[in-house]
């Protein structure tokens, strides 16, 4: 609904209350990650740490959530289990549309369930639920009691965690309605510590359209825009996964625990191989014709005389270089089977992968053995890896639960810091050089997403390190203000700063329209303030020798180029949240 | 060539009658098939949505995913794929059949006319529809398709087509007064 203020439900998990809160901040804030930084503020405690059951799990929407193709995504902060520091992570599905039709701005999710309970919630509708007969089971068979459980089909999203979220590991995931996650930084660890194994939105109230006659009509040309050019094609063809072969060729993909950045098997995980063998469908999320999540299957013999079943598993760029590349597994179905293990814990696969590629070339130095590990890890032995990831869920011995607190946590215990492929948290699939390592390990989310380094390293060869960190903080602004509205960060070709104007004053957000420069300026910022007020240090961000090792397309990195980027992008971060918000 | 560019244009106008009650002079349009909106490729069917929500939009003025005449579901879980719940165009419609005030009534060709303004928001449209293609919002306001195609073009897979009514019936050339105003 178009309102001036936030409309944001409460809930507390100790009392299974909510509360409906208005609080304004439309015009400043916008809503998605400039409400959730805003949310953190009231409701977060910045000296306790990430598990105390006063701090809030924060669910935001943006003010065109619903009204406009691609403003699919809902963004979730909390304290992370990673790094105990504020954090976002971004996931799309339907929960977006869903708390645009359950009528909220935001939930915000304090306290801590006596037994593990899951959250029922619609425009007319709140409950805090026991489900203790869920503790304990996988993402798929938990989704199949909750869709039975709650009515709704097809207008509501369903977030659980699995086991993984259950014991608390820090490599998480929150699963978004089966194919999307809320992946990075233990977010389903941080729900877990609070009892919480779901959260069930109902979408079940709808609203006037915007008066403005420029709606429909905006309307239909961003659609057309979104469906009829080639700037989407990427992601619906091949989907990410196109991305494989691309950066192979460069020599920038991820091998082996980035041993290599190229090679040869690349033919067997490609996004055309996939397509080809693997792929039975696209879908999409809610609001969003594009389609790109790509839907393979995993096929298995589980009985003599041919008795089969079969999984459906989404897959990616990421997923596929974390299960394939980077753990040295070359056939497309094996990526698909490892997957598929590690959507069943409930884990994030991009750190899942790194963990286990850090652990295989830690058991083959001899750091680790099998006594640790409980089975022997090679690269290539997916088999292996599928059991593995079932431990790393469960949190099985005491080293799959250091591993589950991050890859460097576990190798400053084991030995091997200077392998761990780290930059903030488990790489992302971007062997591309100096600007993606140095986005990645400082940006606020520590995702290939804050800003497009890996993009950069690819566009230009440029040395000047000022003029990379300039573009740094600018991307980091504008993506800021597309996760505040909240879109699909696919999207952010078409969705120009002049076309987000036109779009927020057709739906009536008149002021908010003419103020995108300053008010994406101010929401950068006060993010950055919330998350170093939780104990975030640029400066003391390190960077593995293994990133010193990289060779790609252009040579090998550029030492003294790739330490003075990172000092000088630290420093612009200080610098950014030093400055006062102008009103 | 005037002939097919007159046709075309009176089609046009016929599809975009919504909420309007005007006149029409449909001498032109004598012998056109009537149309009705038909999913035939659900299989390809992503779940955006985009569909319902052009409706909503475009025939309502609404902002939602229910009301609209044609709603996306899934049966049980995203992996069992999407259906449309919209109207199969009975002829005769049940609902129209047990609607008291007329506010729905047969629509030649299947399916029917709906008259906002003469429902008493009984229901019982929506509990005589065989295939729930009738949603009824908190106040019992029926949304229904009224096969006027305007999703159609906003599905980026090709899943919806209007077809001609599989009775045959075709537009007669008499002036008559357009009254579905659904809006």
């Amino acid at each position: 609904m178009i309102r001036d203020n936030f409309k944001v439900l409460v809930i507390d998990l100790s009392t299974r209350k909510g509360d409906v809160v208005k609080m304004e901040g439309r015009n400043t804030e916008a809503g998605g990650s400039g409400l959730a930084a805003k949310l953190f503020q009231k409701y977060g405690h910045t000296d306790k740490p990430w598990d105390d059951p006063l701090q809030p799990l924060i669910f935001t929407i943006g003010p065109l959530t619903g009204y406009f193709p691609l403003m699919s995504k809902t963004v979730y902060a909390f304290k992370s289990p990673y790094h105990n520091q504020y954090t976002e992570s971004h996931a799309g599905g339907r929960s977006a549309l869903s708390l645009r039709f359950a009528d909220y701005d935001g939930i915000v999710i304090t306290g801590k369930a006596s037994s593990p309970s899951c959250i029922y919630v619609g425009s007319r509708h709140l409950e805090v639920k026991d489900v203790h007969y869920l503790w304990g089971t996988d993402i798929q068979t938990s989704g199949k009691v909750l869709r039975k459980m709650f009515k709704g089909a097809g207008h509501r999203s369903i977030l659980r965690i699995g086991p993984a979220g259950e014991n608390r590991s820090a490599m998480a995931c929150v699963n978004v309605d089966t194919y999307r996650h809320f992946g990075r930084l233990g977010g389903g660890g941080a729900m877990g510590a609070k009892n919480l194994k779901a959260v069930v939105i109902q979408g079940d109230v709808s609203f006037a359209s915007p008066p403005d006659k420029r709606y429909p009509k905006l309307f239909q040309e961003v659609y057309k825009l979104l469906t009829s050019t080639e700037m989407m094609s990427k992601y619906h063809n091949l989907g990410t996964a196109g991305n494989v072969a691309v950066l192979n060729d460069l020599k920038a993909l991820p091998w082996r625990n980035l041993k290599q950045t190229s090679d040869a098997e690349v033919t067997g995980i490609t996004g055309e191989k996939f397509a080809e063998d693997a792929l039975l469908r696209n879908v999409a999320c809610s609001g969003c014709p594009v389609g790109c999540i790509h839907i393979g299957f995993v096929r298995e013999k589980f009985m003599e005389e041919n008795h089969y079943l079969y999984r459906q598993v989404s897959y990616d760029h990421e997923p596929i270089f974390a299960t394939g590349s980077m753990l040295g597994v070359t056939s497309n179905f094996d990526v698909l089977g490892i997957i598929d293990a590690v959507e069943k814990m409930g884990l994030d696969v991009m750190s899942a992968g790194g963990a286990l590629a850090w652990a295989t070339e830690a058991f083959e130095k001899g750091m680790i053995t099998e006594s640790d590990t409980l089975i022997p890890l090679a690269f290539g032995d997916s088999e292996a890896y599928k059991v593995a990831v079932r431990h790393l869920g469960m949190g099985t011995n005491e080293f799959y639960r250091a591993l589950g607190l991050g890859t460097l946590q576990a190798a400053k215990r084991y030995g091997g810091e200077d392998f761990a492929c780290v930059l903030g948290q488990e790489m992302a699939g971007y062997a591309t050089g100096e600007v993606f390592f140095t986005s990645q390990s400082l940006g606020f989310r520590h995702s290939h997403l804050d800003a497009a380094g890996y993009s950069y390293d690819q566009r230009k060869n440029e040395r000047d390190t000022g003029k990379v960190v300039e573009f740094l903080i600018r991307d980091e602004q504008e993506r800021v203000f597309l996760t505040s509205m909240v879109a699909c960060l696919f999207a952010r070709g078409v969705y120009t700063k002049e076309l987000l104007a036109e779009c927020l004053r057709s739906v009536g957000y008149v002021e908010l329209a003419g103020n995108i420069e300053s008010v994406s300026n101010n929401i950068q910022k006060l993010r950055w303030q919330v998350r170093l007020k939780t104990g975030f240090d640029p400066s003391k961000v390190r960077i593995p020798k293994r990133f010193y090792e990289v060779k790609n397309w252009h040579g090998p990195i550029d030492k003294d180029f790739f330490d003075e980027l990172r000092r000088r992008y630290q420093e612009a971060i200080l610098r950014l949240a030093q400055e006062d918000i102008i009103p | 060539m005037t002939y097919y560019i007159l046709v075309h244009l009176l089609y046009l106008v016929q599809q975009a009658r919504v909420c309007y009650i005007i006149k029409l002079n449909y001498e032109l349009l004598k012998g056109i098939p009537v149309e009705i909106l038909t999913a035939p490729r659900m299989e390809r069917c992503i779940g955006c949505h985009s569909c319902s929500l052009a409706c909503a939009r475009l025939v309502h003025k609404r902002l939602s995913w229910d009301e609209a005449g044609i709603r996306i579901h899934t049966s049980g879980g995203l992996s069992t794929g999407f259906e449309a719940k919209t109207c199969l165009a009975c002829n005769p419609a049940p609902c129209a059949a047990v609607c008291p005030t007329g506010a729905f009534s047969q629509r030649k060709g299947g399916g029917v006319v709906v008259r906002k303004r003469l429902c008493i928001r009984c229901g019982e449209c929506a509990k005589a529809c065989p295939v729930d293609a009738v949603y009824l919002d908190p106040s019992q306001e029926p949304f229904v398709c009224i096969h006027c195609g305007r999703c159609v073009s906003f599905c980026p897979h090709d899943c919806l087509e209007m077809v001609a009514s599989p009775g045959g019936q075709v537009n007669e050339g008499v002036e008559k007064e357009v009254k579905n105003d659904t809006g």
